[in-house]
């Protein structure tokens, strides 16, 4: 399973690539191998709001649902609608063509709450 | 001496072998793990068990008479073909469980898919569930799901909605997540009062329920309505009670309905003192996801042979568990096979021609009964099999008269409109033979 | 030449859709002896329907063969040992059929005036009694039609109950083990779930009960036997503990079958329970239905029942709608009757010592399978079970097998498989209910056959995953099916025309 070092992680699986106040969400390799087969992919709406810790949508394989959550404050500026036909993006490219959303954020401080690949992969070991 | 169980095969040796096996002396050691103090040291009082001819004998003494019967309003007499009851009462289709290993269950899977299929086309919608507990019920869930749909308060529900549907919708929602406003009735013409309607059509509202044809047997005109109901962003919820109608009418999907949400006992279940029925219920595609109930969906196996399987089962209580989009589990399969049974047989043409022949006999009854002085028809708007006669005589009177000659002669309103109390609801079905129209219409005459 | 399948009774059979033909007819309508009516001359041309576009059109044997074939490929009680955990697949009773279908019945309806259906009423009133007292509680309302509809008429019961009282509770607790239905009932009830995890031993601690309950709490919803098959010991503490704060205790009658003139659940502390007749008390489960879920309560709850209320007057039998404080209705009419009378006929089939002896062998039956199968399979929790019994995949992971390839390897053998990976709480759970209808040497034929996959796991491990082979249908693809949904079959488009071609 690959980590990107370049890329901030959450407890919650999900991963954050950050580019000034612009986010990019997507879920962790360890993620996607949980949830098995993606089928369906649930997106806000652009434009929509949320709080960190808030469930921005939802992801499902055939036996399990997962909802997704936001690593920080914003409001959603893109989406990858390409999922919606290719679900299984999410399994075979989970850091490239499986991402969710884009976000525009307030607050880069709630960012350091976030785990670097590191930290992430040793919080995985004690899961496991 | 009762002394062995036909269902319970173990003998005393079996008993024995077991026992000797789990290192316990006797059975009552089996219950260790229940508080001595709440074990149960008398037998329970129940009824001396009977033997099957016994058992026969007194239910035939339970039995209630038959009549000739112009009952409709939720559940109506039809013929049921033989063939449908002899494939039903096949054990691999009763006695199976929910097929949740497809491998094993191919004969209901296949079965629903087809059952599913024809709901569409029988209702013009693009998605139908695998069943719901009955048309109210399945209202009720309807209206649930415009609730999570449009995040919308208020249901706009015509009052010509069969009353106990109603009851069960107001039974069914959150008065803190959603409010129902009754839409009156027409009084002249017996539709839903679209200009009551059309005034309380705002962006609060959720959805629209009308049923068509509804309680009074008229046909509602859906396709105006709807048209008004979507453009303030509400959805149309269209119900039913006799399926059969559709065999001639426009379905609702045509009429621009969100979601249809009916009863399907006329499509060869039994009246069966008001259950086991069928909740047919069946939406647009877009809103498959937040469907409730089972869903059947085709797929193909290891060697690319075609199959079907349940599926989106993550919109279900036992996946979603508290986000599930409703907690049904068990619903009504073998009566939904049943209604698959039955379409199968009647086709393309029978349907036709049953929903013919309930039209030509409601219509020649009417005809005979508005000859009757102190009669008259209620309502203008045209009907499919149901209709509501006006009385000058005490309706229970003339009820009451009529069983006498061995006629069950239609349902006295006041009950449930209480406006409507010189009112009966008279249904006629194929089963009504013309002189059984024309005795009971002597009877009214005779008064 | 044209390839037809030799799969013998396996053999692939075309949806209804795409055999019969063009005026093939399969119905037979009464005699006309009124005149047909001109349609147009009633309904204006908007309401007409042109036709049932792609309704099939068989002829009779057209319908019999199809839906026969379909029968062929299912496996049912009757085809043999159904062990689905929590579902208690017991036998279904021939007799009950003909007497549901008998015409006094069947063909009786609903509006039928009281004076009338004296023996309907009179029956179902019975049903009610002997319902109250299995379970040990006051008052019966057969009117929901499954378990989880059941759940849903008792929890609003608990909803008006507490309002009546000036109380708006907001939260439901939860054991970890519960079924499915408990959560989302709780949330169609609009309650907030709140989860209560079983100790070690598997059952609910009145301890950890006691840190959260509080007068925000509507009630507790436990299922006892609990899903792991073992009973909840502590559920009168329990009770004590709930009632003490004002609150109700649910009990999913699911497990009934292993508690039958066994132990009340009424004297347990329980304050409503709901039934499901297609588990306990013998009715087909259908494929999915129709069930009947009738919830009894104590009668502090009394008021609130669903109308209408049937209640007895001297000798006469009657259909109360006059509660003022009744919840209303879940459903229209009284409830499944075909259903309740089939559960009605058991009962007096089996009388009270037929129905403890049923509790009693559907309790040794599930014992001896778990002893007889523990050195084979994995045990979570090694103790004296109820009425069914959970085991693991542990020890086959080892060989990369899972439950789900014990499961489908089990139907290469005959065997419908367990429920599996259920209940959550334990990872890779395989349910075991046999129920007490099952003779001694089917049980030892399943256990024989689940001794012989754990070795084939270990020698021949391809055998489960390459499992089921010997069936219509190998497995099938369910992230396809979920994935690009085809819930209907459509008529194929005719094939349009290649570039070039007019």
């Amino acid at each position: 399973m690959r980590f990107p070092e370049d890329l901030l992680y959450a407890e919650s699986h999900e991963w954050l690539k950050v580019e000034g106040s612009r986010v990019t969400i997507g879920l962790t390799d360890y993620a996607q191998s949980q949830l098995k087969d993606i089928v369906y992919v649930d997106l806000p709406e652009v434009g929509s709001k949320f709080k960190k810790g808030d469930s921005i949508g939802v992801v499902e394989s055939v036996k399990t649902v997962a909802d997704v959550y936001s690593p920080a404050t914003g409001k959603v500026t893109d989406r990858n609608l390409t999922l919606k036909d290719h679900p299984e993006f999410i399994n075979g490219d989970p850091y490239g063509k499986g991402w969710l959303v884009k976000m525009e954020i307030q607050d880069k401080e709630e960012l350091k709450e976030l785990l670097s690949s590191k930290a992430y992969q040793g919080s995985l070991t004690e899961e496991l | 001496m009762q002394g062995h169980n036909r269902y319970i095969p173990h003998t005393e040796e079996d008993i024995r072998k077991m026992l000797d096996t789990l290192g316990l002396e006797k059975i009552e050691d089996l219950f260790q793990a229940i508080p001595k103090e709440y074990r149960l040291s008398n037998p329970l009082n129940l009824p001396e068990p009977l033997s099957e001819p016994d058992l026969l004998r007194h239910f035939e003494g339970l039995q209630v008479p038959m009549m000739s019967s112009f009952l409709g309003a939720g559940a109506y007499h039809h013929f049921i073909p033989a063939v449908v009851s002899h494939l039903v009462s096949r054990s691999e289709f009763s006695t199976a469980y929910t097929p949740y290993q497809p491998e094993v269950s191919q004969g209901t899977l296949q079965a629903i898919f087809e059952y599913q299929t024809l709901m569409c086309q029988l209702t013009g919608m693009e998605v139908s569930n695998a069943s719901m507990y009955d048309g109210a019920s399945s209202l009720a869930e309807a209206v649930l799901m415009a609730h999570r749909i449009t995040k919308r308060k208020k249901i706009l529900l015509s009052q010509a909605v069969h009353p106990e549907y109603r009851r069960v919708i107001q039974t069914y929602i959150d008065p803190d997540q959603q409010e129902v406003i009754p839409v009156p009735y027409q009084k002249k013409e017996g539709r839903t009062d679209e200009r009551v309607l059309f005034g309380l059509l705002k962006e609060d509202v959720s959805a629209v329920v009308i049923q068509s044809p509804n309680f009074f047997g008229v046909v509602e005109e859906l396709q105006p309505l709807g048209e008004r109901i979507h453009s303030c962003g509400a959805l149309m919820i269209a119900g039913f009670s006799e399926a059969v109608a559709y065999g001639i009418l426009q379905p609702p999907g045509a009429m621009g309905a969100d979601i249809v949400a009916g009863e399907g006992q006329s499509l060869g279940i039994p009246v069966s003192y008001g259950g086991p029925y069928l909740g047919i219920f069946a939406t647009v595609g877009t809103f498959v996801r937040n469907m409730p109930g089972r869903l059947v969906g085709e797929t193909i196996d290891l060697e690319g042979k075609r199959g079907f399987v349940l599926t989106l089962a993550t919109r279900e209580q036992h996946i979603r568990r508290e986000r599930a989009t409703s907690n049904i589990c068990t619903n009504e399969g073998l009566c939904a096979l049943m209604a698959a049974v039955f379409l199968s047989c009647l086709g393309k043409e029978g349907l036709k021609e049953l929903a013919m022949m309930n039209l030509s006999k409601t219509e020649y009854a009417k005809k005979v009964i508005s000859r009757i002085r102190g009669c008259k028809l209620n309502f203008t708007a045209p009907t499919f099999n149901e209709f509501v006669l006006r009385v000058e005589k005490n309706p229970e009177e003339i009820l009451e008269k009529l069983r006498k000659k061995g006629v069950l002669g239609g349902l006295a309103l006041e009950k449930f409109y209480p406006e409507l109390d010189h009112h009966l609801l008279v249904t006629v079905t194929e089963m009504n033979k013309k002189e059984e129209i024309d005795r009971w219409a002597e009877v009214l005459e005779k008064g | 030449m044209k390839k037809i399948d030799d799969t013998g009774l396996l053999q692939g059979e075309l949806l209804i859709f795409e055999q019969g033909g063009k005026g093939r007819k399969g119905y037979s309508l009464p005699r006309w002896d009124v005149e047909e009516v001109e349609v147009q001359n009633f309904f204006p041309p908007g309401l007409l329907r042109k036709e049932l576009e792609g309704f099939p059109q068989l002829s009779e044997v057209d319908v019999v063969r199809h839906f026969t074939r379909l029968s062929q490929w299912n496996y049912g009680v009757d085809s043999g040992l159904y062990p689905l955990g929590s579902c208690t697949m017991k036998y279904n009773p021939k007799v009950n059929e003909e007497i549901a279908r008998m015409s006094g019945f069947s063909k009786i309806h609903p509006y039928t005036p009281e004076e009338l259906s004296q023996g309907i009423l009179r029956l179902m009133f019975g049903l009610q009694g002997f319902l109250g007292e299995i379970t040990g509680m006051d008052h019966v309302t057969l009117q929901p039609a499954a378990g989880a509809h059941g759940e849903l008429t008792g929890m609003m019961m608990v909803r008006a109950c507490l309002q009546a009282r000036g109380e708006k509770r907001k939260k439901v607790l939860v054991p970890d083990t519960a079924h499915g239905t408990n959560c989302s009932t709780s949330s169609v009830a609009s309650y907030q779930m709140i989860e209560i995890k079983s100790n070690e031993d598997g059952v609910i601690p009145p301890e950890k009960v006691n840190e959260v309950m509080d007068e925000e709490v509507a009630a507790i919803m436990v299922t006892n036997p609990n899903t792991l098959g073992l009973f909840e010991g502590h559920l009168d503490k329990i009770a004590g503990i709930v009632h003490g704060k004002g609150g109700f205790v649910y009990c999913d009658g699911a497990n009934l079958n292993a508690l039958m003139g066994v132990v009340k659940l009424g004297e347990l502390g329980v304050d409503v329970v709901h039934i499901n007749l297609h588990k306990t008390f013998s009715t087909p489960h259908g494929g999915g239905g129709p069930g009947g879920g009738p919830v009894a309560v104590k009668k502090e709850l009394a008021p609130y029942l669903p109308i209408p209320v049937i209640e007895r007057r001297g000798e006469s039998y009657r259909l109360n709608d006059d509660r003022p404080h009744s919840i209303g209705k879940v459903k229209t009419f009284y409830g499944n009757f075909g259903v309740l009378i089939k559960a009605y006929a058991y009962i007096l089939s089996m009388g009270a010592e037929g129905l403890k002896k049923a509790s009693e062998m559907a309790v040794l039956n599930a014992n001896y399978l778990m002893k007889r199968l523990k050195d084979y399979y994995h045990l979570p929790y090694d103790r004296p079970c109820m009425h069914e019994c959970v085991f693991t995949d542990r020890i086959q992971e080892r060989y990369q097998v899972s439950t789900l390839d014990i499961a489908k390897r089990l139907i290469d053998y005959g065997f419908h498989p367990p429920t599996i990976y259920f209940p959550l709480v334990v990872k890779g759970a395989l349910m075991m209910e046999p129920t007490e209808t099952e003779s001694k040497e089917s049980i030892d034929r399943f256990i024989e056959t689940m001794i012989i996959i754990a070795k084939e796991a270990e020698e021949d491990p391809d055998l489960l995953r390459q499992a089921p082979q010997k069936v219509k249908v190998r497995r099938l693809d369910e992230v396809l099916a979920a994935r690009r949904p085809k819930l209907k079959w459509t008529a194929p488009s005719p094939p349009s025309p290649r570039r070039g071609e007019r």
